[in-house]
């Protein structure tokens, strides 16, 4: 280990005083000691008990109070809460953390649920553009339609639409579950990561376009596959798979899950560890 | 960003659009604050024009004191040269010190009349038509509405824009909704961007075609304009847009007696549609139908690429 000395904590900087100065502002930054008491848990989960149930009307409510209402909510313990009204509003029930119940009696706008990590939500209406984006667990189920962006980016969790949904539905979804019951717009499925996608109606054009991996089952058809998106072969266990999870949330494939397409990647623009020509060149 | 909604009542039915629309875009102020535009529908006057028509931007009005006379100067020099071609003046009315509202009679040359009143320096007509008025300037929708006091206004159809400038300046002639001058009743709102918007420009106003602003949405009215001139109905020539205009858009088009949507290949720009027996309402969200219809509603997302037109 020639050349290399131990850093000297007592560098110049100290002595001039440039790291005594105490730093002051705003953080929300939560620091954690990992002591038993503290169980690991995520910063604002709460211990929530499901039978502990509870409703209000948000028509004249703000969008930050509704979600300062529920978290307050879940702090005092109710683990079943009804949301009536909510009259297309966006970015409603975001960042919930913990298990509970929660229903919408209506449609919600853009950005619904983003952002969770637990909780069983039912929407009793129709959703607008990237609803859960980014969840990571729990359940969202949609009675109605979605807008695009349809579960952007999720990472676990299922996500249940029983309408028809928008453009780009799960782009970049990196894990988990998205089932669609009516048909779906164009680049559904683009980048996409990991996870797995059940559509029962039709695609529209590039279907799974650029997908890394992951696996989309097709019940009807689609106008189009995107660049480096196959056909692959239905196997005995992914019928198993299918009649399960479609049987969880009352679901039917319209020709038989049997008749199902599946589709991943054909893994022709995974390049890389490759060299450009041009570093090529200098390695040569 | 940009906020876009219409409306449209079936089978003739008149509703108060107005303040219908009014709602609607207040909804949507999130998507854009600088400026607010409506075109609405009213009752057709078979024999007379509607003219809206500014007489200078609300910018230059703040500069100096010279430029108050200079306005009125400039509207009896309008008046002057609307008589002088043989038209009948019917009505005139001024919501704002620079906004203006003519009823007219003519049956010459229309295209003409246009020209010849765009000549005098600063003006700009905003519309022509029997059954249009179109009303933009600067603010939110309620300030606008008040302004121009559009809050009991009965028509048929109405379409409007909250602007959020990204392409052009926050100036009344930057704002939508565009006129497809020269043709009656033809108006077009957009949210997104056109990148081929140069390329067909100068196309265009080769092939003698006007335009007004810089802004990027004004060659969606130009083209319309353009390809009904050149006799297809109004579906069509929107089906041919979606190839023309490249970039991402979702836009409304009005005319006397139809509205319609289209959305870009990618479907890269919101819209979302309500339709029911005796109404058709769309927006860039769901919260701006939902401000008219406080219940539940069924709603849809069109696909990309798609093109859908209502009948009044």
């Amino acid at each position: 280990m020639a050349g290399l000395s131990k850093s000297d904590s007592s560098h110049k900087s100290h002595d001039m005083g440039m790291h005594d100065e105490q730093l002051t502002g705003r953080t929300q930054q939560m620091y954690f000691s990992p002591s038993e008491d503290e169980n690991f848990e995520h910063a604002y989960a709460y211990d929530v008990d499901f039978s502990k149930a509870t409703e209000f009307d948000c028509a004249d409510l703000s969008t930050t109070d509704i979600n300062i209402k529920i978290r307050n909510l879940m702090k005092e313990g109710y683990g079943t809460i009804n949301i009536i009204n909510p009259m297309g509003k966006h970015a409603l029930g975001v960042g919930i953390l913990n298990r509970l119940n929660l229903t919408f009696e209506g449609s919600l706008g853009y950005f619904a649920c983003g952002l969770i990590d637990g909780p069983n939500v039912h929407i009793n209406g129709r959703v607008g553009w990237s609803c859960a984006e980014n969840m990571l667990a729990g359940t969202v189920i949609i009675e109605k339609n979605a807008g695009s962006l349809f579960g952007a980016a999720i990472r676990g969790g299922d996500l249940v639409c029983k309408g028809r949904a928008g453009a780009r539905v799960g782009i970049d979804q990196k894990g988990g579950t998205i089932i669609v019951g009516g048909d779906v717009g164009a680049f559904t499925g683009f980048m996409m990561q990991r996870g797995r996608m059940i559509i029962l109606g039709d695609a529209r054009e590039n279907l799974g376009d650029s997908m890394y991996d992951g696996t989309i089952y097709l019940a009807g058809k689609a106008k189009s596959l995107g660049v480096d998106a196959v056909e692959a072969e239905l196997t005995e266990l992914d019928i198993r798979y299918l009649k399960g999870k479609l049987a969880l949330y009352g679901m039917e494939a319209p020709n038989g899950i049997e008749n199902i397409t599946k589709i991943s990647s054909g893994k022709q623009l995974w390049n890389y560890d490759n060299l450009e020509p041009t570093e090529k060149k200098l390695v040569l | 960003m940009c906020g876009i909604a219409g409306l449209i009542w079936k089978g003739g039915k008149k509703s108060n659009v107005g303040s219908e629309l009014t709602s609607m875009l207040q909804a949507l102020k999130h998507r854009g604050p600088d400026s607010t535009g409506f075109a609405l529908y009213g009752t057709a006057t078979p024999d007379d024009f509607i003219m809206r028509f500014i007489t200078a931007e609300q910018e230059a009005l703040k500069k100096g004191f010279i430029i108050h006379k200079e306005v009125e100067q400039r509207e009896e020099e309008v008046e002057a040269r609307i008589k002088e071609l043989g038209a009948v003046i019917k009505d005139q009315k001024a919501p704002t010190e620079y906004a203006h509202r003519y009823q007219f009679s003519y049956d010459g040359d229309l295209h003409r009349l246009i020209d010849y009143v765009e000549d005098v320096d600063g003006v700009e007509v905003m519309s022509v038509g029997r059954a249009l008025e179109l009303i933009k300037d600067l603010g939110d929708s309620k300030t606008v509405s008040e302004q121009y006091k559009l809050g009991n206004f009965d028509g048929t159809h109405a379409i409007g824009h909250t602007r959020m400038a990204t392409e052009s300046d926050v100036d009344i002639r930057s704002a939508h909704p565009y006129w497809a001058y020269p043709f009656n009743d033809v108006s077009v709102v957009h949210n997104g961007q056109l990148t081929n918007y140069w390329t067909h420009r100068r196309d265009l106003e080769r092939r003698g075609h006007r335009f007004m602003s810089t802004c990027d949405s004004e060659l969606i009215a130009v083209y319309i304009a353009d390809r009904i001139d050149h006799g297809d109905d109004l579906e069509t020539a929107m089906r041919s847009s979606v190839d023309y205009l490249d970039g991402v858009f979702s836009y409304v088009v009005a005319t006397s007696d139809q509205l319609g949507m289209a959305k870009d290949v990618m479907a890269a720009k919101p819209m979302v549609v309500y339709e029911s027996d005796e109404f058709v309402g769309l927006a860039s969200e769901e919260i701006a139908i939902r401000s008219i219809f406080p219940r539940e509603i069924d709603t849809m997302d069109p696909y990309e690429g798609e093109v859908l037109v209502w009948q009044v």
